[in-house]
């Protein structure tokens, strides 16, 4: 026995330094290995924990083995630093029983530093089968949820007051204002009124806002006898707003007044409908545009030609990119929220206003929230950043 | 074979309960114009849902959520083909009535038909829309290269002109506000080329001074669009984001009509 230990000895002093590392005997597994569905999820995802062992030599990996049925074989899955204690195994099909294993293992290098050997213990440590399966519940998105239920809660309660009677006060909208005057001129000079509800589609909530907002002008085009134009770029923006001028002109009890070319097709393509939209403005020179709605690089384009005709223009967008454009170069510009309160500020419906004021609550909530974060953070006691933050 | 759920769920809220209440609509035309607002209740509801509930029928790669986009799609493109019926009706009248510009609309149309033809033709003949086996373009490539993208190109340059033109107007210092607009854009513009050192290149002695200024006129160009800007720009998103949120609300719960044409009441 002696003779053997000073032999191997003997190997292990004479052999080079970089040359591959003679495993341990017995390397420490870890322990308390949980295996279960990923929680809050759409399924396929499985997430494992253990407790690494208490001393590991340098350069020990922990292995991650997966038995998959029928074959219930141990395939190797990956490999973890040391100190990770966790895996997510991602490849996993619902409803399928599989069983993991971890073990430590040890990479060796060699003098050129690849990796040579990667000596492990040989059974690992085995999980209770476990299968994935989707869930009832983000719980990263629980921040959200609470927002966003308190936020309706705020919306209705407002409401309701608004239905008990109770008067809303809603602050001068000079843009909104401006719609009656823009009209009154058209009709005043024998003009038409030009309506551009943006470039985006009908799943685009400016696009939604902005189709509103037409309905009410097509209504005063009727009331008034005066020619309006609606140029689109989306076809399903286009069919919505045809119903609603459409619908308008009846409400107003001027259908005979509505022609179908009022609200016209121009093209899917962006610098096109550019062209045809300002090549109209620039031959038929309508007394007021409408740019309201969501508008990309063509805005200033758009604008820029409106204002050489002379028409008076109002605008209105809720992303802050093509804002200072609008602001340059039209007479009214409906900056962000009021673009979404003009279906309430033109119609005067309790409803309506009831929402807006619920609105303007839970801005209100988040300055409190956003002052007493910064307060708070400012003065080292508690950073409220990771609580807000949404995934 | 696995019940799937998602796709039963969607025929019944956008197809059986439209058609029902098409039906039941005949003699109550109140209830007929509930349908489109229960049509967008329920699309507007399922990715809400989808967010917060990952439930397969729901929000997987299947679910309600994404057939729904992929919905859609197919919707839009019906929805294409009535915009192209509209520009036919609209341009050929045009036409036919001698109305002023109808010239232009001869050649809309002549663009219309030559375009839509070279599609038509690399459909037919299965070359696509590409390129010929042997490397040439289809004409519809051709088209597309040699008239579309350099008009595209000829409108997207205006832009510059039009920028030039619209900033000499929101930078008259007719009051306070324009006044701060006017330092402000133009202590941003010195700050973001190097027009102090471009100043300074007749002058050797002034090199390094010219340099260190326009070090620090960058840093106060970082601060103002950081800082003040930044801070304008966060007000009006966080403004627009509730804003979306309650409209998005308003139509939900069937508030508000108006961008499908109904009023109050109806």
């Amino acid at each position: 026995m002696n003779l053997i230990g000073l032999f191997l000895a003997a190997n292990v002093f004479a052999a080079p330094i970089d040359a591959p590392a003679t495993p341990p005997p017995d390397l420490p597994l870890p322990q308390n290995l949980i295996a279960k569905d990923k929680p809050g999820d759409s399924g396929g995802a499985v997430i494992l924990r253990w407790t690494d062992p208490a001393s590991l030599p340098a350069g020990a990996e922990i292995e991650v083995l997966r038995a998959e049925p029928p074959a219930n074989e141990w395939q190797p899955l990956d490999k973890v630093p040391a100190g990770t204690g966790t895996y997510t195994d991602t490849s996993v099909k619902d409803g399928t029983a599989y069983r993991y294993g971890v073990r430590t293992s040890l990479a060796a290098v060699d003098s050129t530093g690849a990796v040579s050997v990667a000596a492990s213990t040989s059974a690992p440590v085995v999980s209770e089968p476990v299968s994935s399966h989707d869930n009832w519940f983000k719980i990263e998105r629980t921040n959200s949820f609470v927002a966003s239920i308190l936020f309706v809660i705020i919306i209705l309660g407002s409401i309701q007051v608004a239905r008990s009677g109770k008067e809303i006060f809603i602050r001068r909208i000079p843009g909104l204002n401006a719609i009656d005057e823009a009209i009154g001129r058209a009709t005043e000079v024998g003009k038409k009124v030009m309506y551009i509800p943006g470039i985006q589609s009908m799943d685009e909530i400016q696009t939604v806002a902005s189709v509103a907002i037409l309905g009410n002008v097509a209504r005063s085009t009727a009331r008034y006898g005066t020619d309006l134009d609606v140029p689109n770029k989306d076809p399903l923006t286009f069919a919505s707003a045809r119903e609603v001028v459409r619908s308008a002109y009846l409400a107003e009890g001027r259908p005979d007044l509505f022609r179908e070319e009022m609200v016209n097709y121009v093209t899917y393509d962006q610098f096109a409908f550019t062209a045809a939209v300002s090549a109209r403005m620039t031959r038929e020179k309508p007394a007021a545009i409408f740019l309201i709605g969501y508008f990309f690089a063509e805005s200033l384009i758009l604008a820029e030609t409106g204002q050489s005709t002379g028409a008076i223009q109002i605008a209105g967008q809720a992303d802050p990119t093509q804002l200072p454009f609008f602001v340059a170069t039209c007479d009214y510009t409906l900056i962000g929220e009021e673009l979404y309160a003009a279906s309430a500020y033109l119609t005067r419906e309790p409803v309506l206003l009831g929402s807006i004021r619920g609105q303007d609550i839970a801005k209100g909530i988040l300055i409190l929230i956003a002052i007493i974060g910064v307060v708070l953070v400012s003065i080292h006691v508690l950073d409220l950043s990771p609580f807000l933050r949404t995934q | 074979m696995t019940f799937n759920l998602g796709p039963v769920v969607l025929v019944l809220l956008f197809a059986v309960v439209p058609i029902i209440g098409i039906v039941l609509g005949l003699n109550s035309p109140g209830l007929r114009s509930r349908i489109p607002i229960w049509v967008a209740v329920f699309a507007g509801l399922i990715p809400i849902l989808a967010m917060y509930i990952p439930k397969g029928f729901l929000s997987g790669q299947t679910g309600m959520s994404q057939r729904m986009d992929d919905w859609l799609i197919i919707l839009a493109g019906f929805a294409l083909l009535l915009g192209i019926v509209n520009v036919l009706q609209n341009n050929f009248k045009k036409v036919a009535r001698r109305d002023s510009g109808w010239f232009f609309s001869v050649v809309l149309l002549i663009g219309l038909f030559v375009t839509g033809g070279a599609g038509i033709y690399g459909a037919v003949t299965k070359i696509g829309i590409g390129f010929n086996p042997d490397g040439s373009p289809t004409p519809f490539k051709y088209l597309t290269d040699w008239f579309f993208q350099p008009l595209q190109s000829t409108i997207f340059a205006l832009l510059a002109f039009f920028m030039a033109s619209a900033a000499f107007r929101a930078f008259r210092a007719r009051n306070v506000e324009a006044t701060i607009l006017l330092v402000a854009a133009g202590l941003v513009m010195v700050g973001r080329v190097p027009i102090i050192e471009l100043l300074a290149v007749p002058f050797p002695s002034l090199h390094a001074s010219a340099a260190s200024a326009s070090q620090a006129m960058g840093k106060l160009t970082e601060w103002i669009m950081d800082v003040p800007n930044g801070a304008a720009q966060s007000g009006i998103i966080i403004g627009a984001a509730l804003g979306a949120a309650s409209m998005a609300l308003r139509v939900i719960l069937g508030i508000e009509r108006g961008y499908l044409g109904l009023g109050k009441g109806e």
